[in-house]
This record gives structure tokens, sequence and C-alpha cells, in this order.
């Protein structure tokens, strides 16, 4: 495709490949995990507990690694403060109209609520033993859960943040003028919603694997169900508001995404369609798939402008 | 702040002799490509192919040649970046790396840049990209070190044919129009500016005369600010936010509904 199909053709790439993949799946499912450890806490029973733990669990590590990746990409990486801090000024670095600024605050914002609601996690769990922290610290960790006031606040901001960082960077995308990312305004729609789908499956895939029969997997994988849904209709809607730049899909990018559409969105909601009454091999088979749907449809959005 | 600066390049006199590259390359200190060695592109005297972290002009050869080769004509364009009025690049830059300088031309400070890229794939010109020795974004700074020093820059200096004029933007735009007008007397009616007026981004601080269309010049008929996708990217974001959040509140209420036997499963 050489032929330029709007004034965004004639900017060059900036070179996002597998590190800005990696970190947009996995801060993805940091932020989907909090939220949806979030509403089990809000909405879930007692029984559910468990489940509510393995989202703090997974949202923790996983914003580690976000961070860590995205510091990696950065061909500077030991600069990766003057984001946060403004390298001549030594003043707080924020500018409110570039998302990566924003998204970098996010981050750090994000990272400060899921580790405090992983130690939440562990406390209510007992898992760790030491004296130092049963004496002094550990008991505080305690009121930090829900259903207590502090750990109710705690738990809804930190899964409005968890949304943030799992949306943020599709507005990243058409904050630039690369062609496909910022001829659409609808790739944080995407990305929030594929972030959902991803994190409730990778929810189901881990209580499966833990045989974990808590009446809250069902709720996860409705809310699977329909979240799947909704990306059918994203994807379709970000191929229309393309208008003639969607003609850029005609290469092996468009391949991928038809894949990504039929094994990723539309054979997991077969799937679940199918068999209302669960059978555990097919709750695993369709987290699975979607979880490769949410990293390649990254992959599709991300190479399919860096190789034009 | 000093009167702002700039270029204005006249492609008609552009004779393709790169001497403003090389002495950008020379005074900037930029590298050579692959330590050396020798890239040629092998379909046209165009070897250094586009501007990036260690090309900071670039000559441009456009040839318009039928398959006959009886009637052609060569463009040839000294490219580099527009120093724009609004910048994209200066707009995203997420450590302020990237300055506006008292000459009203946009400078990267290349010991804040950390190397996010943001400017790369904000700029509407395929304007910058990473140095591989410094590893960080770099481009024309319009010779602010010179111009400090009430030099001109080392392009234009360099230019022998006057196609790269340096000066102030008012003094240009007046120069330029004329050679517009002067063209078109003599027949040549497709002259005209690119980036002379502050329709385009504001302005561009290095703008051109053409005699074809932008995009035949490897120029953006109508770029654009990245921001303009700012409050639309994320109004939708936020929609679908709360869709998620709907679904998830629907879907664990409807469990608990289900439970107590009002749903069926």
């Amino acid at each position: 495709m050489n032929e330029p199909l709007s004034s965004t053709w004639f900017t060059v790439a900036p070179h996002w490949q597998w590190y800005i993949v990696f970190y947009f799946f996995i801060g993805g499912l940091a932020g989907g995990c909090y939220f949806i450890a979030t509403l089990i806490d809000m909405l879930g029973r007692p029984a559910d507990r468990p489940l509510a733990r393995l989202g703090y669990y997974v949202a923790f590590p996983a914003v580690l690694l976000s961070g860590l990746l995205l510091t990696l990409d950065l061909t500077r990486p030991l600069r990766f403060w003057h984001m946060l801090v403004e390298r001549n000024t030594g003043e707080p670095m924020f500018k409110a109209w570039s998302p990566m600024s924003v998204g970098s605050w996010a981050l750090v914002v994000f990272g400060l609520f899921s580790f405090i609601a992983f130690l939440g996690a562990l406390a209510e769990e007992d898992r760790v033993r030491w004296p130092a922290l049963h004496r002094f610290r550990w008991p505080v960790f305690l009121g930090v859960r829900p259903p207590s006031v502090t750990g109710t606040i705690l738990a809804v901001l930190g899964g409005i943040a968890g949304l943030f960082i799992a949306g943020y960077t599709g507005v990243l995308l058409a904050v630039t003028n690369r062609p496909i990312w910022s001829d659409t305004p609808l790739l944080g729609l995407l990305f929030v919603v594929s972030a959902a789908s991803t994190s409730a499956a990778l929810m189901m895939l881990l209580a499966h694997r833990y045989r974990w029969s808590m009446p809250g997997i069902r709720g996860l994988l409705r809310m699977d169900t329909w979240v799947l849904v909704l990306e059918l209709l994203v994807v379709i809607a970000v191929l229309v508001s393309l208008g003639p730049v969607a003609r850029a899909w005609l290469s092996i990018w468009g391949v991928l995404l038809l894949v990504v559409v039929a094994g990723g969105i539309v054979a997991p909601l077969v799937m679940s369609w199918r068999h209302l009454r669960l059978r555990e091999l097919d709750v695993a088979a369709s987290a699975v798939l979607v979880l490769i749907g949410g990293f390649l449809i990254r992959v599709v959005v991300i190479f399919a402008s860096e190789t034009i | 702040m000093a009167e702002p600066m700039g270029f204005y390049t006249d492609t008609t006199v552009c004779i393709g002799c790169k001497a403003c590259e090389v002495a950008c390359k020379e005074w900037n200190q930029l590298p050579s490509t692959n330590g050396g060695q020798n890239t040629l592109s092998g379909d046209s005297y165009d070897n250094t192919r586009r501007l990036d972290g260690i090309h900071w002009r670039h000559v441009k050869f456009i040839e318009q040649f039928p398959e006959s080769r009886q009637d052609g004509r060569w463009l040839l364009m000294s490219d580099v970046c527009k120093h724009c009025v609004q910048a994209a690049c200066l707009e995203v830059c997420p450590t302020n790396a990237i300055i506006r300088t008292e000459f009203d031309t946009v400078v990267i400070q290349s010991n804040t840049c950390n190397g996010c890229r943001d400017c790369i794939a904000a700029c509407p010109f395929g304007v910058i990209d990473i140095n591989p020795v410094s590893g960080t974004a770099q481009k024309c700074t319009l010779c602010y070190d010179r111009m400090q020093n009430g030099m001109e820059p080392a392009c234009s200096k360099a230019c022998p044919t006057d196609s790269i004029q340096f000066g102030t933007i008012a003094e240009l735009r007046a120069r330029a129009q004329k050679r517009v007008d002067q063209l078109h007397q003599a027949g040549e009616t497709r002259a005209h500016l690119y980036g002379a007026d502050e329709q385009m981004l504001g302005g561009l601080n290095s703008f051109y005369l053409l005699v074809d269309r932008p995009e035949v010049y490897g120029l953006p008929p109508d770029p654009k600010m990245p921001t303009r996708n700012l409050v639309s990217g994320t109004v939708y974001t936020i929609v679908g936010a709360l869709m998620v959040g709907l679904a998830g509140i629907f879907s664990f209420r409807g469990r608990g509904a289900e439970e107590a036997g009002e749903v069926r499963p």
C-alpha cells in the first residue's frame, strides 16, 4: 500500500514495537483485573473474595512489569524519571494534553493503588508471617479491603485508575499523526473493552486452574460474553470510522485482524452460547482464545501502522 | 523575544548539489550512515532517502519522466524541519525536551530527551528520528548555536543558488510572494507557497515554493495537530469504560439474582 490515503501517510514510524505491544496487553490486564476485582468486592458474595484477591494479585505484578517494559522501550532508559520530574527545573513534569505524560503519572497512581490492594489481599489471607508486619503494619492493610469505608474508596478509585490504564493507550496512539492510529478516535474504546475481556478471561483461566467453583466465576463468564459482543461491535466501528484509510488493512495485518475477530471474539462467543451449562474444558479453551485474541489485536493495531 | 526567523526554500532554483546536507552534517557533527559504508539507493541520485536523526537536511530528487524518457523534469527540494508555529512534537513531548527558542524555532534538548519517540509519531512531516549515537530524538535546530552568535545557519550559508534563504519570517514571506508573482508572469502558473501563512499549523517557519502538488514532494497536503483526537478519543474511551462498567455490574448483579432464582441459568 504505497498510495497515500491521508496526510498521515507522510509521517514516519516511531519504532513502537514488541515492548509496546506487550505493555499494551499487560497494562490492560493490570487495569482490567483490578477493575473486575473491585466489581467482585462491591457486588460479589463473601465466597467470591478469593476471586477478588486473585484480581489484585494479578494487577500489581502486571503494573510493575508494565513500568519495566516502558522503561526498556526508551532509547535512554536511565532517563525514565524525566517523565515525572522536569530535568531542568526539578519540578513535577505534567502535561494534561499529552497522553504519554498523563499516562506516566497514571501508572504511578495506579501502581500505588494496586500495591495497597496487593498487600491488603495478602493480609486478608494472612500469607505473610513476618512478626514486624504483624506488630506494626499488617492490621492496617486489613482495613484497606472492602467493605471497610477506606477499602471501598480505595477499590473504587483504583478501579477507575485501572480502567484509565487500560484505555489511555488507545488515546495515546490517536494523539499522533500516524496512519490508522490517528485516523480514528476509537482505539481507546477498543483497548478498554479488550482489556476487560482479556482480564475476565485470565481470571477465569486462573480460577479454572485452581479448580475454584465460587459463584463469581459465572459472573466473570457473563461479563466476558457481554464485553466480547461489545468488542465485536467496536472493531466494526473502528473499521467504519477509518473511512478510505480502512484500505490500509488490505495487507497481512488485515488477514490477522480477521483471524483475531474469528478466533479471539466470535469463537469464544459461540462457545459460551452453545454451552450455557459450563463445561470446564470449554471455559479454559474459550479464555485462552480470548487472551490470544486480545494480544494479537494489539499486534495488529501497532504493526499495521508501524509497517506503513 | 527576537523576531521570528526561518527558512524560505525556493525549489525552482535548487540544483541538487547537496551542499546543504554536507554543511549541516559538518557543522552539527552528525555521524555517517552505517559507519561510512557506501549505501547507494540504486534507483536514484538520492542516496540520503529521508530525514532522520543523522540527516537533518535532505535534498529530495523527484524524477518525473514518462516511460519513453523523451520528456520530463527533475523536481529538487531541500527538505528540513518546518519549525511549525504550532509544533506537534513540542506539544506531545512528555519531558519538555522540546522547546521553542527566542527565534520562534523548535529545538530538541538532547540532554533531556529520553527517547520515548512520541515526537516521531506526532510530527506530521516525518522529520524527527532517533540519532543512534546519542540515543535521543534529533532534528534540525535551525543552527541554534550559530544563531545565538549572530551567524546564519550552515545550510543556507552553503547553498550556492540561494534556494535556501534565511531571514526574518516577515521578510522571507514578502520575498517569496514576489518570486511567485514573477514565476506566474513567466508562465509557471503552478508556482505556489507551502506553509507561508497561518493556515498551516499556525505557519511554517521553514516554508517552500513549489511547482507541483505538495504530495509530489512528499509533503502532506493537510498536516494537522495530533491533539485533534484528544477530546474525541477521551470521550469514546470514557464511553467504553462506562459500558464495561455496566456490563460488569449487570453480570455480577445478574449472577446474584440468578442464584436467588430470579433469572434462568
